[in-house]
């Protein structure tokens, strides 16, 4: 086939640890032509990004290529020298990353950093290039396409950078493009808006691109074919229709059917009860701007309240507000009936062990220096006055709850766990304080949707034995559909609109519900075509809200 | 640019208010030095009398506060006074109807100004050299060429200066006579032969303050290595010498400029024992001279203006350090 522009054949790569080398890629094959574009799929260390980068023949330091060969355009890459690679990256292959906002170099405009490419590859000069960057915003559909490269990144919001960054990839008309997970780290609302753009040009300039990403609704929209890898092999693959309706393999199968966990519903609330946390008329500061305007929500016994919104929208700050570590400017909270003192220096022991909370970064939420029975036992100790004997029972007890072999874990460090182990010690160590009211801020935003929902199946286990009652923050729509009961949707610090889960879900809502529920994306490959023609290409992410 | 001038004008109130509580330090820690100046002066066989009679007319009788407070309002009228070695010439003499009154600024500011000259000189040829030096190591990191530079710029800053400068003057002037072994300048010399004569001083400093500059420079750059924009830069196939100078030092300004700060500070006020050893006439070894006689009045004023060194440099480190970041340069 003469219009093949990459292929990879047996590739392998190996990382260093411990002054060894471990394979990471088990022989891989790529085979992708002009202007198709490859979905590439898995959880998280399964070596999609690792695959990505080799395409470009690149390795990040510590990990190397130690077989098979990367052919772009009938050179290899792998044997190639610096200097051959130096003169294609960039220039025929591009590369747009995970995070434009660390991806972008704080200390340069973005029109400083987008013509640097055509510059130094001698494609176009520096003018030329910034009269082509300014088309290339105005086509991605950047607002004021003739200002916003003269901004630097930090003034830019990141739906925004990403397109940029997307902008730079094409700067000198790349052959081949890697998406390396570029709208991970978006609010879904935004994510449409990145998704669009990106698919529009790719097809414009009939450019080749991996696209890879965990999120199988988002692969559904963008690619021609999709290749599922798992821990550094692969799966399969097939086009993506075919991959969506028949996959063959189990894992794929396993894969799609994440996205089915749901709890059953629960009775309605009994109104006359009294709410186990009941924030009442909060308004909330930082310094002198508010960021939570008279919110008010009730969290019943034994049942989980979903807050919902985009980030910026206050989900968080009402968390604080409610642990005390930022006292509310006006109004308070309640627990059981009782009006909590504002902040938690005023709080006694108790009233500190009701309300416990569960982090979104497990990694940093643990103390690495500490073993997991330190960890857990030390508010075994302050919360309860346990000691020697009685309290390693309870922490093992504990670690026999979240369903980790208490003999085996108990003199770990949180480096030797993985993430979704890391936050089962989160869930523990909230436990501990034998709490009736647990915050569970994004707790499983930062994991792989298998790891993820084993997480979600834990808290709904532990909530039905132990009557705890939830506070659940996310952005994640799928997430609140599988777990909540009631649901809270903020935006800029207000409640939009709080309900059952049942009647969320079902029309009529609120706009901005309407909004956040129908930019999630389904696994139908036509959704965002349909979605963009039914909305029209001027009245998504940021434009539809910023309508409101 | 308001919220900048903000900070500069809140830093400099903190500055003076340094230098104030520095003075209090400065007055207690000279006034502790054993000895006077009428003893020194005056010498073994001096009378009781006659030294009492000096104690009386330099005002060294009155009580340390009232001294203090003394010296503390000429200094703010920019009045360091009269060094005692000039007053006892004057009153013995019986001249002071004629001559004009040598005070402690009359003194100090040529000595000032030629180690301000030095410092420049010896600031003009290392900070380019480490920084440049930074940047090729980290370059060529964990290669020979970045070895060789780390351990000699660690040896040079491991010897003392003294021996270094004995070196340089081994071989840059003995036995190859390049530059004068001795720094006798004065006022109204020619340019060029003032350079000449400052360059042994100049290098040995250069020596003594090039390793920690270079070496802050190479950390601060291969920190940000790993950073996600530095890959990006990678990725879009730039030079590795681009990627460094374009992407990674800008964002490597901050601890640079610190430690570049610290290091020129020293230069003005470490010079003394290469001002001895080149017969310098600095403000180093006036102070060292002053220390001697007890010579209360220079000794203050010396170490004041080395205070203020260390607190302007500090200062004009920190504005600049915030002026290298766009966060801060264009708010949102």
């Amino acid at each position: 086939m003469s219009d093949l522009l990459l292929k990879i054949r047996g590739l392998k790569i190996e990382g260093r640890s411990d002054e060894t080398w471990n394979p990471i890629i088990n022989g891989i094959d790529v085979d992708l032509k002009k202007g198709e574009v490859l979905g590439m799929i898995g959880e998280s260390g399964a070596g999609k990004s690792t695959v990505g980068l080799a395409a470009m023949g690149y390795t990040r330091d510590g990990v190397r290529i130690s077989e098979g060969s990367v052919e772009f355009d009938g050179v290899d890459l792998v044997k190639a020298s610096a200097s051959v690679k130096r003169s294609l990256l960039g220039k025929r292959i591009a590369y747009v990353a995970q995070s434009a906002a660390a991806s972008f170099n704080p200390a340069h405009k973005l029109i400083d950093q987008h013509t640097e490419g055509p510059v130094q590859h001698g494609v176009s000069s520096r003018a030329e290039s910034e009269i082509d960057g300014i088309e290339l915003y105005r086509r991605l559909r950047l607002p004021s396409p003739e200002e916003i490269g003269f901004r630097y990144p930090h003034q830019v919001s990141g739906g925004q950078l990403q397109r940029a960054m997307t902008a730079m990839a094409m700067a000198c008309r790349p052959d081949l493009i890697i998406f390396d997970e570029p709208t991970t780290a978006l609010d879904v609302t935004t994510q449409i808006e990145v998704l669009a753009s990106i698919r529009d040009i790719v097809e414009q300039f009939d450019t080749a691109a991996i696209y890879i990403t965990h999120d199988l609704a988002v692969v559904a929209q963008m690619a021609d074919r999709i290749k599922v890898l798992l821990k550094g092999d692969e799966v399969e693959e097939a086009d993506t229709r075919t991959m969506l309706t028949a996959p063959t393999e189990d894992y794929t199968k396993s894969l799609w059917a994440v996205r089915s966990f749901e709890r059953p519903a629960k009775p309605a609330i009994n109104v006359n009860a009294t709410p186990v946390v009941s924030v009442r008329n909060v308004t909330a500061a930082y310094g002198t701007v508010d960021v939570l305007h008279d919110v008010s929500f009730d969290i019943h016994a034994g049942r989980t309240v979903a807050v919902v919104g985009e980030s910026g929208s206050g989900k968080s700050t009402a968390a604080r507000c409610i642990t005390g570590l930022l006292p509310p400017r006006i109004g308070h909270i309640e627990f059981d009936g009782q009006q909590l003192p504002l902040s938690y220096k005023q709080r006694d022991k108790s009233q500190l062990r009701q309300a416990q909370m569960i982090y979104q970064m497990a990694d940093t939420a643990l103390n690495p220096r500490k073993s997991i029975g330190e960890t857990i036992g030390r508010p075994v100790e302050f919360y309860m006055g346990l000691k020697g004997r009685e309290k390693r029972k309870r922490v093992e007890e504990l670690l026999a709850e979240i369903e980790l072999e208490p003999t085996e874990y108990f003199n770990r460090l949180p480096s030797e766990l993985s993430g979704g182990q890391k936050q089962r010690i989160g869930i523990a160590r909230a436990l501990a304080a034998e709490p009736q009211f647990i915050i569970c801020d994004e707790v499983t935003s930062a994991l792989d949707q298998l790891v993820a929902e084993g997480i979600l199946r834990l808290l709904a286990k532990l909530q039905d034995e132990l009557g705890l009652s939830y506070m659940f923050i996310t952005h994640d729509l799928a997430t609140v559909r599988s777990i909540a009961d009631e649901v809270v949707v903020m935006k800029d610090g207000d409640v939009v609109e709080q309900g059952p889960k049942k009647e969320m879900f079902k029309p009529p809502h609120h706009a901005y519900t309407d909004l956040l529920l129908s930019s999630v994306p389904e696994m139908d490959p036509d959704w965002l075509t349909n979605l963009l023609q039914e909305r029209g290409v001027d009245n998504i992410g940021d434009a539809a809200v910023d309508k409101m | 640019m308001a919220g900048l001038l903000g900070i500069i004008l809140q830093r400099l109130l903190l500055g003076i208010a340094t230098l104030f509580a520095v003075s209090i330090i400065i007055f207690v820690a000279v006034n502790a030095l054993p000895g006077d100046f009428a003893q020194s002066i005056l010498g073994q066989g001096a009378t009781p009398e006659a030294v009492e009679a000096i104690r009386n007319q330099l005002g060294l009788n009155e009580s340390p506060p009232t001294r203090y407070f003394k010296w503390l309002l000429g200094a703010v009228q920019g009045d360091l006074g009269i060094p005692m070695s000039q007053a006892l010439f004057q009153s013995f003499t019986g001249s002071s109807t004629g001559g004009d009154v040598v005070t402690v600024f009359d003194q100090i500011i040529p000595r000032l100004k030629n180690t301000m000259f030095l410092a420049g000189v010896s600031a003009a040829i290392s900070v380019p050299l480490a920084v440049t030096l930074g940047i090729l190591t980290a370059l060529f990191r964990n290669t020979a060429f970045d070895k060789a530079m780390n351990v000699s710029t660690l040896s040079a800053i491991s010897s003392p200066e003294f021996f270094l400068a004995y070196i340089l003057i081994l071989f840059l002037a003995v036995l190859n006579p390049v530059f004068p072994s001795l720094s006798n300048i004065f006022p109204g010399m020619e340019f060029g032969d003032r350079l000449n004569k400052t360059m042994l001083p100049a290098l040995t400093l250069t020596l003594a303050v090039t390793a920690q500059m270079m070496r802050m420079t190479r950390a601060a750059i291969i920190n940000l290595l790993a950073s996600p924009y530095i890959e990006m830069a990678r990725l879009k196939g730039l030079s590795p010498m681009r990627v460094i100078v374009k992407h990674a030092l800008p964002n490597a300004l901050a601890p640079i400029i610190t430690v570049v700060a610290l290091n020129l500070a020293y230069l003005v006020t470490g010079v003394v024992v290469v001002e001895v050893v080149f017969v310098y006439p600095g403000i180093g070894q006036l102070f060292v001279d002053s220390v001697k006689i007890r010579d209360i009045p220079v000794v203050q004023a010396c170490c004041l203006i080395f205070a203020a060194v260390y607190i302007l440099l500090n200062l004009t480190a920190d504005v600049l350090s915030i002026i290298s970041n766009p966060r801060l340069r264009h708010p949102k």
